[in-house]
């Protein structure tokens, strides 16, 4: 009884790993690796589900921040390393050192939202304030129009792209100490949705749904360029593409090498004007005009 | 033959166990060799010590890690304030006072409670616990080392329970006895005379508890807000250790001092929990005797 117990477990046994070494091996459709942004996250993975209804290759969309992603391109592993600020000049230069040539695509426009809870009563921010409260430099409402509350930051982890953008375009300097880092654009928008002293920044995918129209629970601030310039939403395509909106940003796609093949057309798809609707409905915006020929250069 | 047959399950055996250890000792030189080079630029004190913590700084990095490891300790020792008196009590009541049928439930439930995933302890601790905090003590949000400290010692309560249940249980039934033939009550022999003489047993219950607490990862990363700041209460936002390796070791380019400086964290955890089990195998043996 033992004996034939043991004969069936080891024939199970067996029977899987074959059955595990034939499903990797047998595949003759290719698979595209994509990884990175967490801001293009959800927007890739759309225009990816739409690509696979039409087309026979496999697209494999993770997020990690943009970090992770441009770190898996240099280290080979990723067809695609998805974006949210363009790479560093160390990371282009340790990418070419790995026989990695990056490539970089624009694939949509993000206007960076900076949210706070609807409770609280400012509205307007300018960039300079911006970056005086996420440095840590004002530290109460008060400060700026609200209430008296110790202002509470959210901001990303240093693998996100949208961290070291929102840093290097806005504070100048380090983030202050006592942000919480939290792990998504997701993570943010409930913190700041159950915290009456909380702001943060998230991809504007984030603050609006599917028919465009903004989130509930959720206040998006208008920012200015300085004191004396007009007060801008991210809600807003036309200040956003012509950069009235003093933070929008490209997002980005880097390929190793000019993209060939499958890659090639799923990148042609992303920038049709399908992948661009797409763009559109998930909260972003379509690539600008004075962007596209650029993307065409890098394309051939 | 059967001393051929005897030898080979002996090897078999021995084979096994030695693999064991391979694994133990490659991870523990991966750990070091990794880590080393992290030294040659930082000093060990400037990162033992150094009370920030920026490795992609905008101007400049700091490796130092005493926020950290502040954090780790806080939330460890939170989560065994809430654990040990918990952890003890449920053990003693399950060990002697509950009925079969009371056993017959409470033991399951604290298995299911062990193999809850992380994961679901720190999304709990984001959606319910930390709201109610927030509430309790009048902060904008829950994202905090008390949230922290709950939800591990939450995750410590099975190991604590279990192995302080066993600790209790071995107690010989004389000592039970003596006590209440010289006229101790029920109560008195149980906090008395039990419990001190499974002392033994209840402390590496309890520092294998904090073993788990220490080496805690996913539920800290999502309940704790992972601010980098030298804590200043229990009410503030905490980063420990294991979430800022967690964190930063998906993105950080090979070979960087950046990448260094994490194995070392990663080593300086190795040896924190090194020590905890150490500690708990002598406490162990040391009093084993005495019975």
């Amino acid at each position: 009884m033992k004996k034939i117990g043991f004969i069936i477990v080891s024939i199970l046994l067996m029977g899987t790993l074959l059955v595990s070494g034939c499903a990797k091996g047998g595949d003759s459709q290719e698979m595209l690796q994509i990884k990175g942004s967490d801001t293009e996250l959800s927007l890739v993975q759309r225009m990816a589900e739409q690509f696979m209804q039409e087309n026979e290759t496999k697209v494999a969309v993770t997020g990690g921040g943009s970090g992770t992603g441009i770190a898996a391109l240099i280290n080979g592993e990723v067809d695609i390393a998805n974006a949210s600020r363009p790479m560093k000049d160390e990371e282009v230069e340790q990418a070419e050192s790995n026989g990695v040539e990056p490539v970089p695509i624009v694939v949509a426009m993000d206007g960076l939202s900076i949210i706070v809870h609807p409770n609280n009563p400012v509205e307007n921010l300018t960039v300079e304030q911006l970056g005086a409260i996420y440095r840590g430099e004002i530290t109460n409402w008060a400060d700026v129009g609200g209430s008296d509350l110790e202002i509470s930051l959210y901001g990303r982890q240093n693998n996100s792209g949208t961290f070291v953008f929102f840093r290097d375009a806005i504070l100048k300097n380090d983030y202050s100490e006592n942000m919480k880092r939290m792990n998504g654009n997701a993570q943010i928008v409930e913190g700041v949705k159950t915290d009456a002293a909380g702001i943060g920044y998230v991809g504007v995918g984030y603050v609006v749904d599917t028919a465009g129209n903004q989130v509930e629970g959720l206040r998006v601030l208008k920012v200015a360029k300085d004191e004396n310039s007009p007060y801008v939403s991210p809600l807003n395509k036309k200040d956003v593409m012509s950069g009235a909106y003093p933070v929008a940003r490209a997002l980005y796609q880097y390929t190793n090498g000019t993209p060939e093949g499958a890659l090639l057309d799923f990148i042609k798809f992303e920038l049709s004007d399908q992948g661009q609707e797409i763009a559109t409905e998930e909260g972003f915006f379509p690539v600008p005009d004075d962007i596209k020929p650029e993307n065409n250069n890098n394309l051939q | 033959m059967n001393r051929f047959k005897e030898k080979l399950y002996k090897t078999f055996f021995l084979g096994n166990a030695f693999i064991v250890v391979l694994i133990l000792a490659g991870i523990f030189i991966l750990l070091i060799k990794n880590s080393l080079p992290a030294f040659s630029k930082i000093s060990v004190g400037e990162f033992l010590l150094g009370p920030v913590w920026n490795p992609g700084g905008y101007d400049e990095s700091s490796f130092g890690i005493l926020p950290i490891i502040i954090s780790t300790l806080m939330v460890t020792i939170g989560a065994m304030l809430f654990s040990v008196p918990l952890g003890i009590l449920t053990a003693a009541y399950i060990a002697e006072v509950a009925s079969p049928r009371e056993k017959e439930i409470i033991k399951p439930v604290i298995e299911v409670l062990a193999g809850i995933p992380s994961v679901v302890v720190g999304f709990f601790g984001i959606v319910v616990l930390g709201p109610w905090i927030a509430q309790i003590f009048n902060l904008s949000n829950g994202l905090n080392a008390i949230n922290g400290s709950i939800l591990l010692g939450i995750m410590s309560l099975p190991t604590i329970i279990s192995l302080a249940e066993d600790a209790i249980t071995a107690v010989p039934d004389d000592y039970r006895q003596a006590s209440l033939a010289l006229g101790a009550g029920k109560w008195t022999t149980l906090v008395r005379v039990v419990i001190p003489a499974a002392l033994s047993g209840i402390t590496a219950a309890v520092m294998l508890g904090m073993g788990r607490a220490i080496g805690e990862t996913m539920t800290v990363l999502m309940a704790t807000g992972n601010a980098p700041a030298m804590p200043k209460s229990f009410l503030g936002s905490v980063r420990t250790m294991t979430a800022t390796v967690a964190i930063e070791l998906g993105e950080v380019p090979f070979n960087t001092t950046h990448f260094y400086v994490l194995f070392a964290v990663g080593l300086v955890l190795f040896i924190m929990t090194f020590l905890v089990n150490l500690a708990s195998d002598i406490i162990l043996q040391r009093y084993q005797e005495v019975e």
